[in-house]
């Protein structure tokens, strides 16, 4: 077969072929250079000190206690509301909406809020949640600029695992007599819990990401805050991305602004982890 | 039984509450930023606003002059797409084709981990790596310019170009390559002659959406780019519309702060365009 090719094709074959390779090569060098320049230059600063107390200014040491607490503070907030929200909103479209119009509304609706960027969300927060209800620049205006980015991620993961539940498990509880509302609660959310748990996992790492929308709605303070602080107006916090920034930018304090960035590296792999096997076991659930 | 028809009734409502939650948010969204946007152009006049070229908010005269924000987005948006989605698309065959099961999916995690990897990281990186070396590679005075940005955003963009084209190329049937290998052309000829063109509309779809994560990019624009309002040019530092909004919010006030918010009310314009266009793409390509 080789043989019968002209010299001219197989050259332009060949071409082709090197740069498929060379740019998968090109890329695949250049995430793990960068992967490994971060941790080369932040994993040195990273000490159970530096983890475990605040900046102090007195002794001229920093730390990212308060920054780890912000950003698990604005998870721990954004979830709780978004998750709600989000399911509600998909089993809406999934289970419920019969008008076929008012879905390709909702849905386009939610593909223009997945494309908004942060740093409008981060104005438009600012807006709403700082000014008109008050809330000052506070953890808590974040999370809730939060939930509206975050929820287009929640509400498409969780639609297609209601997509994959059987009809015939629907079919089965309502032939049992079950309402509609006990045969959701009770067959089509709990066969959706992977896919439920999947968008949870992305959405957490959106939050951990995010930095433009936090700059001015959550704000930019080093002090600890304690759970309770966190869900009252003014106690304004950042979280690690946007200490990086300040540290970076604002500072030029490299060594702490890569020692975050190592640590936000391992977040994320976890992350990329967590949702890997989310899918996987989703995976087998369809097979079943 | 009475009382399950009732709370059937309520949740019902909750759900459909939740159902139109997103076109509400879309609506406040837009609402606050027209009210807030528009008194500013009103008072500046649309035409200084949009096609002004000089922008100097806290000089005694101030002039309100987009037209730098504008063009720089533009352009740097431009030579993302430029540089980053030929590579896109080419990982892109290289993951849906390779031989190697192995190798495609360890190449598939490194572009997950790429994707999960935080805007401010890239602009951190770029700041310390790419800046410095631009700055040396072409004999700058300062190496945060319209270039370090474009670098920067290519790198950016390219989690996702490369996602949606490995969807739509894995996507195109399997009787088009088989009938193509049929008739005598090698793998290679039938990905790059029949299975990329019947992959056209997502590809197309791909760049769309690499054009909204670029243009909508404040965090690594604003630590690679320079951040001075000039009227763009390669190796000159510049301003986007999203860090002409962030850079300056901080400390702001008056006209100048509204001018801000007329801004991100443009760039929110072109975000919506943007969106039309990849729902024009994708429709197109389910018919």
């Amino acid at each position: 077969m080789r043989e019968k090719i002209s010299a001219k094709r197989r050259i332009i074959n060949a071409i082709l072929n090197s740069l498929v390779f060379s740019a998968a090569l090109i890329i695949f060098v250049l995430v793990i250079l960068m992967a490994g320049y971060i941790l080369f230059r932040g994993l040195p600063h990273i000490t159970g000190e530096f983890l475990t107390t605040k900046p102090s200014m007195v002794r001229e040491t920093v730390g990212i206690l308060p920054n780890i607490l912000n950003t698990i503070y604005i998870i721990i907030i954004t979830i709780m509301i978004v998750l709600p929200l989000g399911v509600g909103g998909a089993v809406y479209l999934q289970e419920y909406a019969s008008n076929k119009k008012a879905v390709k509304v909702i849905e386009l609706a939610t593909e223009t809020l997945a494309g908004i960027p942060s740093i409008i969300y981060g104005l438009v927060g600012m807006l709403i949640f700082v000014q008109f209800f008050t809330l000052g620049t506070s953890l808590i205006a974040g999370a809730l600029t939060l939930v509206i980015m975050t929820l287009p991620t929640v509400i498409r993961t969780t639609q297609e695992s209601l997509k994959t539940v059987p009809q015939s498990y629907r079919e089965g509880a309502f032939a049992l007599g079950a309402g509609k509302w006990y045969t959701i609660r009770t067959v089509v959310l709990p066969s959706a819990v992977d896919g439920i748990i999947t968008g949870c996992i992305l959405a957490i790492g959106r939050i951990t990401g995010e930095s433009a929308a936090l700059l001015f709605t959550a704000g930019m303070a080093n002090e600890l805050l304690s759970p309770l602080d966190a869900v009252q107006s003014d106690n304004a916090g950042s979280t690690l991305t946007v200490s990086l920034y300040m540290y970076a930018k604002e500072r030029g304090d490299f060594e702490t602004a890569f020692a975050v960035a190592a640590v936000l590296l391992f977040i994320s792999v976890i992350i990329n982890v967590s949702v890997k096997i989310a899918k996987n076991k989703f995976k087998r659930g369809e097979e079943k | 039984m009475k009382k399950n028809k009732i709370v059937d009734i309520a949740m019902r409502w909750l759900f459909t509450v939740c159902g139109f939650l997103s076109i509400i948010f879309v609506i406040v969204i837009t609402a606050f930023l027209v009210s807030s946007g528009v008194p500013a152009i009103g008072e500046i006049g649309i035409r200084e606003f949009l096609f002004g070229t000089t922008w100097a908010s806290t000089a005694k005269n101030p002039e309100y002059g987009i037209l730098p924000f504008i063009l720089s987005s533009v352009y740097g948006t431009f030579g993302a797409i430029l540089i980053g989605v030929p590579f896109g698309v080419l990982c892109a065959v290289f993951l849906a084709k390779s031989s190697s099961r192995k190798a495609s999916s360890v190449f598939s995690s490194v572009i997950e981990l790429m994707s999960g990897i935080p805007s401010v990281v890239y602009g951190l990186v770029g700041m310390i790596v790419i800046v410095p070396n631009v700055r040396a590679l072409f004999g700058l005075p300062d190496g945060a310019n319209l270039f370090s940005a474009i670098i920067v955003l290519a790198i950016m963009i390219l989690p996702s170009v490369i996602s949606i084209s490995q969807t739509a190329i894995q996507a195109v049937p399997h009787e088009y390559e088989e009938a193509s290998l049929a008739l005598g052309a090698t793998k290679t000829e039938t990905i790059f002659k029949v299975t990329l063109p019947a992959a056209k509309s997502g590809i197309l779809a791909s760049i769309v959406l690499g054009i909204g994560r670029a243009l909508g990019e404040a965090m690594a624009v604003m630590m690679v780019a320079g951040n001075v309002a000039n009227m763009p040019s390669l190796f000159k530092s510049v301003r986007f519309l999203t860090t002409a909004v962030a850079s300056e919010m901080s400390y702001s006030s008056g006209l100048q702060r509204q001018a801000l918010f007329s801004i991100a009310l443009v760039l929110f314009i072109f975000i919506l365009l943007i969106n039309i266009i990849l729902n024009f793409v994708v429709k197109r390509e389910r018919k």
